[in-house]
């Protein structure tokens, strides 16, 4: 049985826990207005909010109902369309869209109304950039987005007047969002009290499932019937924490969580721009990083940040918790396209890297067709250490130029002894030429992808070194 | 009437997308959304693994035995004739003994849930033995595979006008499909009714088509079958033809079992088993005065219709028909070749073909204008056309392409844009902007003279209530909109007392689709003319009343008012009235354009009821390091006639102009050699989300008066704005140049930023060139 409230009502159901939300609200519970167009997570016409009590806090974030199990709803607030219609009449959210000419087909409409609540109630300051930053999961084919874009100013603007109150109780007493938002946080409370284990742990899992937003993508039809450990909802399995210089995430830390860490941010100025070119804001709030390693994906944006981080997985195994875990460095997890280093019952039980320090430096770029929302074509991280004007210690990662995200070990152990110059970099990157072996596929050819990764590595010292000469590098071959 | 009424005009500034309640409350519904009937089926459909074959063997055993799958139909089960070919009969519903693309169907199969339906699917064995797969239309052509005999359009005389050209420019053209992505896929849901009749709800632009096709199939009468389309979740002229094939399937499972049978197809089965936009590829050649004049053009073009005709050939005739955009040129020599290659049958696409034309003059114009080394706008500029113009077609232009250029080039400062551009690119090394002008022209009509008629039923209810029937389907291009807006003003009566019904074949009969861009002017004329009819009889009635004459019976916002008075009668009473007084409330008109004609022996004719016109100008900033890049602004001037509905008319612009963008950018169809294929889904084709459209458009309406069989004199405007956006495509040439001077870019679209990065690095140059 999983229990969770679903806009007003409790909702227990003994369908598979596996069973993605999408297909529970639009054919069990019979609410048409949450919408299917791709059921990948990828055109944003399912999303729904999910409301979850946080150290006595309710937040509130939005996520796409199709790729979503039900075992992750357990002792939620799941919101749907139907759950921010007031009795009569338009919210000022819809009314935005509506006066704004943001809704033609329409058949997106449900998708962006759910993401702008969710910005009304998410933490957020209430710029048109955040409101924006909100609807980047939907997709639109009619309006040319510019009608919405009009829209989000007005929602911005809804919540001007917000102090420090909760958003979810600013929402209601706004009359921006029905009445009984105001009453969730503690129903929430009361339904953790009742109930203990929502979602049952089968012994002998056919699969690990953490956010789903790659499980689902490839494996649709067998989660629902197959034996599933969930990893999403674990506390213990959350969270990120600090030691010393070391920086130690649980596996079921998500692309937001670390967005939103002051660790992350502090230790890297430029998150906030990196991690806006991964996925969407709904993805971002279920994909996790250890799904992230685990899927192996030799584009997997996390997965080449934390190889130039050098970063560690520890695993612990699932047939026998009381067995020592043992740690490899993720450098080491990768033996081939999609062949990993790991037993079936080992899962991700942590991952530790060093947060670079003030001689340290780090960046990284991607590119792809689409520049958001997209997988990319072909990226990469970089981290240096500086003595002065000498390296002395330095990762280089690289993606979609091999069967597996590649850590660049002859171009890392190239750099240290060495001072920046443009000369080096050129030396750099013809090395990093025959250390990599793309392949041509939908993202791009093989040529473009050499030429691809020739130029983010320029883009990576013209970033970090912003005094190196342009000209000798941009227009170097 | 005066402006003061609150009804009674169409209050084009304030009057929002009726649907905009429902749609931004969740409670639109579309076919998915339907409720549905207990005991209904679900249907999948087994489609072809290889482009091309000969089926050896089918084996469904399997599958059948399955607990939940109820049966599965083949070719065998068709009781009708197993051909869904609607210009030409050219195509299965199921595949007997050959399949021609990958995602041809060949089985279908019906079980008690959907799950079921897909798992079986996973269980059908075949074999089918190969044969040679074309994926080139040009192959196709030297092979013979033409689904057409080709056509040539002809004005002047080319070979007569070389001699006297300053300079002429020789080259070559293509430009890639793309995917519709209506969010809403395609579907159906069929429920059986007695008598054998079936419902058919389905997501469709043309329900006559489904009813027709399905008749034939079944070997039923077209009466027996009732097509109901409440609103599409997107069309795009995906759903123009090729939304039959599902209704019919459904409507297949129905007829033998006997029960509700419903397909919402999966994304990547839509993406799979359905045509797009046509790609072409294409020769040119130019050739021009000293003045800059065109004096001669020729094209050829290879269109990639895919296996089977579907509406190829008349995209084929608009590619024709806009071969010259918006220039006139007096010797024109056009051939189309529609060739046959082994990819899903290729469909309309807003703009049908027209874009594609268009595509191949602005790049020979461009081409020009490179070896010239001066900007192309000033070749477009010296040849846009005059009223009086002939085009090649032989209809003579009644022109605002200068107005529209003019405006545009005055209201948005060009040389201040250009300007700042120049200096722009002169003190960056990393960034370089382009930009392009985009002049268009967009005749409006189905170039199927016949196909130019619509009717409406039009119900007055004794309450005063008004209930409005037509054949046009609502897919977001506003169209409900438009014919409320006429009915509520005509009788000047609130708008919420009109009640647009769905689109159903047995209210209104043999209907177009709504495609062409033409469906608000021909239903919305249809409805005018009935609603003028009812108000007519009803005034008969009032004047009868009030003693005098129906001349001098006014309706005011809802009120009767006789020789200027107001009477006692409100419009509630009227209706109920002229009821009780036995004259009828209800009336059907029909509505055909006059004036439009064409011969196709001569290829000659007045097509076009009118054509549309306007100007952009687009910018775009591209990173010369990465290769990627953004689009600064468009700024256009739009011929808008009269605008019915700003909000909607706005609406259509700027999602035209985005999605544009979106072919000439970054929507990259791939098949492989195998005709599979491979951007099967949104991961792998993108269209442009928010971030990727431009940081600014500015459209201005420049309101034209004239008479142009509009309804109420406001201008189509569904596709003629998608044309704005193969500005794009120059604008990136334009930036890339500014970067690489000697780039030799091969005129190919979409300019991905794959494309762009390998350009602007094409040859070892020297910094001097790029500096400079
Ligand atoms: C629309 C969309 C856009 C995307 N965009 C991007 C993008 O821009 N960049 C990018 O890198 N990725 C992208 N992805 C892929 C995906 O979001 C990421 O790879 C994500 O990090 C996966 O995390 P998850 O928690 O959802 O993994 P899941 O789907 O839950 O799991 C993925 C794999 O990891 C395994 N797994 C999960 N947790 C553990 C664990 N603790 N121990 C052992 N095994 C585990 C699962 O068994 C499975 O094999 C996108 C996906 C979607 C749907
Ligand atoms: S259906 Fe497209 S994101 Fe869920
Ligand atoms: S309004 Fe049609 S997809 Fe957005």
């Amino acid at each position: 049985m999983v229990r969770f409230i679903l806009n007003e009502n409790i909702v227990e159901t003994a369908l598979p826990p596996g069973t993605v939300l999408l297909d529970l609200i639009r054919y069990h519970q019979h609410l048409m207005g949450t919408k299917i167009g791709c059921r990948e997570g990828d055109c944003g016409a399912c999303t729904i909010l999910v409301g979850e009590l946080k150290e006595n806090h309710l937040e509130y974030q939005s996520m796409t109902s199709c790729l979503m199990p039900l075992a992750n709803a357990a002792g939620k607030h799941i919101v749907t369309i139907e759950g921010i219609n007031l009795p009569k009449g338009l919210n000022p959210v819809q009314q935005a869209l509506a006066v704004s000419g943001g809704t033609q087909c329409g058949f997106c409409t449900p998708g962006f109304i759910m993401s702008m609540a969710g910005f009304c109630l998410s933490q957020k300051p209430a710029t048109t950039q955040n409101a924006i930053a909100a609807i980047d999961g939907n997709i639109c084919r009619c309006t040319g987005y510019k009608s919405i874009e009009r829209a989000a100013v007005k929602v911005a603007e809804l919540l001007k007047d917000r102090k420090k109150e909760d958003p979810a109780q600013f929402a209601a007493e706004q009359q921006i969002l029905p009445a009984y938002f105001a009453g969730i946080r503690q129903r929430l409370f009361e339904m953790h009290n009742s109930n203990g284990a929502p979602v049952p742990v089968s012994a002998d899992p056919a699969f690990f499932l953490a956010g789903g937003t790659d499980l689902y993508v490839q494996k649709h039809d067998e989660i629902p019937h197959a034996s599933v450990r969930f990893l999403f909802d674990k506390p213990e399995l959350n969270g990120i924490i600090k030691k010393g210089n070391k920086c130690i995430l649980g596996p079921s830390v998500t692309v937001t969580d670390l967005k939103e860490s002051t660790i992350i941010n502090e230790s890297f100025p430029a998150f906030q721009r990196y991690s806006k070119l991964v996925s969407s804001t709904p993805i971002r709030n279920m994909a996790t990083i250890a799904g992230n390693f685990i899927n192996a994906s030799p584009i997997g944006d996390f997965t080449i940040f934390f190889l130039a981080l050098d970063a560690r997985v520890n695993f612990v195994s699932q047939g026998n918790p009381a067995k020592a875990g043992r740690t490899i460095p993720l450098r080491k997890l990768y033996r081939g396209y999609k062949i990993l280093n790991k037993e079936a019952d080992e899962f991700v039980s942590q991952i530790e890297f060093d947060l670079p320090g003030k001689n340290d430096l780090f960046h990284f770029e991607k590119v792809s067709k689409r520049t958001h929302l997209d997988i990319a074509s072909v990226n990469s991280a970089i981290t240096l250490s500086l003595d002065g004007d000498i390296i002395v210690n330095a990762g280089i990662s690289a993606g979609g130029v091999g069967p597996i995200p590649l850590f660049l070990e002859k171009a890392s152990r190239f750099l240290p002894g060495k001072s920046v110059s443009e000369e080096l970099i050129n030396d750099l990157i013809e090395l990093i030429q025959t250390e990599i072996s793309p392949i041509s596929d939908a993202r791009g050819t093989a040529d473009y992808k050499r030429l691809l990764l020739r130029q983010l590595i320029k883009a990576h010292f013209i970033t970090l070194f912003p005094k190196l000469e342009l000209t000798k590098l941009v227009f170097s071959a | 009437m005066s402006e003061s009424k609150k009804y009674g005009n169409l209050n084009p500034e304030s009057t929002p997308n009726i649907d905009s309640y429902t749609h931004v409350r969740g409670e639109s519904v579309y076919l998915d959304d339907i409720p549905m009937v207990s005991g209904t089926l679900f249907a999948a459909v087994f489609d072809s693994p290889i482009a091309h074959g000969k089926i050896k063997r089918l084996d469904l055993e399997e599958a059948l035995n399955m607990k939940e799958v109820v049966r599965i139909f083949t070719a065998k089960d068709v009781p009708g004739v197993n051909q869904i070919g609607g210009i030409i009969p050219d195509e299965e519903l199921l595949a007997e003994h050959h399949v021609y693309f990958c995602g041809m169907p060949i089985a279908l199969v019906v079980a008690i849930s959907e799950e079921a339906a897909k798992a079986a699917l996973k269980k059908i064995k075949i074999e089918i033995e190969p044969l040679p797969v074309i994926t080139d239309p040009r192959e196709a052509k030297e092979k013979g595979e033409l689904i057409i005999p080709p056509r040539t359009f002809n004005l002047g005389d080319t070979d007569n006008a070389w001699p006297a050209c300053a300079i002429i420019v020789e080259g070559r053209s293509e430009t890639n499909g793309q995917e519709h992505l209506y969010i809403e896929t395609q579907g159906a849901y069929a429920i059986p009714l007695e008598n054998g009749g079936i419902r058919i709800y389905s997501s469709t632009q043309g329900p006559t088509a489904v009813q027709r096709t399905a008749a034939r199939v079944l070997g039923l009468h077209m009466h027996q079958l009732e097509v109901d389309t409440t609103r599409l979740g997107g069309g795009f002229g995906g759903k123009e033809d090729q939304a039959t094939t599902w209704g019919i399937m459904c409507a297949l499972a129905t007829y033998h079992l006997k029960k509700p049978v419903k397909y919402s197809l999966h994304r990547m089965e839509d993406m799979r088993m359905t045509g797009k936009r046509h790609p072409y590829s294409a020769d040119f050649k130019i050739g021009l005065d000293r003045d800059l004049k065109i004096l001669a053009y020729e094209a050829t073009f290879y269109q990639n219709a895919g296996a089977a005709a579907d509406l190829s050939p008349a995209v084929m005739e608009r590619t024709l028909f806009h071969c010259t955009n918006s220039y006139f040129v007096p010797n024109v020599k056009a051939t189309a070749y529609s060739c046959r290659t082994h990819l899903p049958p290729n469909t309309a696409f807003r703009g049908f073909g027209g874009p594609q034309g268009m595509f191949v003059i602005e790049a020979a114009i461009a081409k020009v204008a490179e070896q010239l080394g001066i900007p192309a706008s000033e070749i477009q500029q010296k040849n846009l056309l005059n009223t009086g113009d002939e085009f090649p077609y032989g209809q003579i232009a009644d022109s605002e392409a200068n107005e529209c250029w003019n405006k545009a080039v005055k209201l948005y400062d060009l040389s201040k844009l250009r300007k700042d551009i120049d200096t722009f690119n002169a003190s960056n090394i990393l960034y370089k902007k382009g930009m392009a002008l985009m002049p268009i022209c967009f005749g409006i009509s189905f170039t199927k003279t016949f196909m130019n008629q619509a009717r409406s039923l039009v119900h007055v209810y004794t309450d005063g209530s008004v209930s409005v029937s037509t054949g046009a389907v609502e897919m977001g291009q506003g169209v409900n909109t438009k014919i409320l807006q006429v009915a509520a003003a005509i009788f000047s009566i609130d708008p919420s007392l009109v009640k647009i019904n769905t689109t159903n074949t047995w209210r209104i009969a043999n209907t177009s689709p709504s495609a062409a861009s033409a469906t608000a002017d021909l239903n919305g004329k249809a409805t005018e003319i009935a609603c003028l009819e009812i108000l007519h009889r009803i005034k008969m009635v009032a004047a009868e009343e009030f003693k005098t004459i129906p001349e001098k019976i006014e309706i005011i916002d809802e009120w009767v008012y006789a020789h200027g008075e107001k009477t006692a009668w409100d419009w509630r009473r009227l209706a109920f009235e002229t009821y009780a007084r036995r004259v009828s409330l209800s009336e059907l008109a029909h509505y055909t354009p006059p004036g439009i004609h064409y011969d196709l022996k001569k290829e000659k004719g007045h097509p076009f009821a009118y054509h549309v016109y306007g100007t952009a100008i687009l910018t775009v900033t591209i990173d010369c390091l990465r290769g990627i890049y953004e689009f600064d602004s468009v700024k256009v001037v739009h011929d808008a006639g009269s605008s019915m509905n700003h909000m909607v008319d706005m609406g259509q612009c700027e999602g035209g102009i985005v999605q544009g963008i979106g072919w000439m950018t970054m929507e990259e169809i791939v098949y492989d050699k195998e005709g599979r294929l491979r951007s099967n889904a949104l991961s792998t084709y993108k269209v442009p989300d928010i971030y990727s459209v431009p940081k600014q458009i500015d459209i201005h309406f420049l309101e034209t008066k004239k008479d142009s069989l509009a309804v109420f004199r406001s201008k189509a405007v569904g596709e003629p704005p998608l044309l704005y956006g193969l500005g794009a495509y120059f604008a990136l040439r334009n930036a890339i140049k500014a970067f690489n001077p000697s780039a030799d870019i091969p005129y190919d679209a979409p300019m991905t930023p794959e494309k762009v990065l390998m350009a602007l690095y094409q040859k070892k140059k020297l910094p001097e060139t790029a500096l400079s």
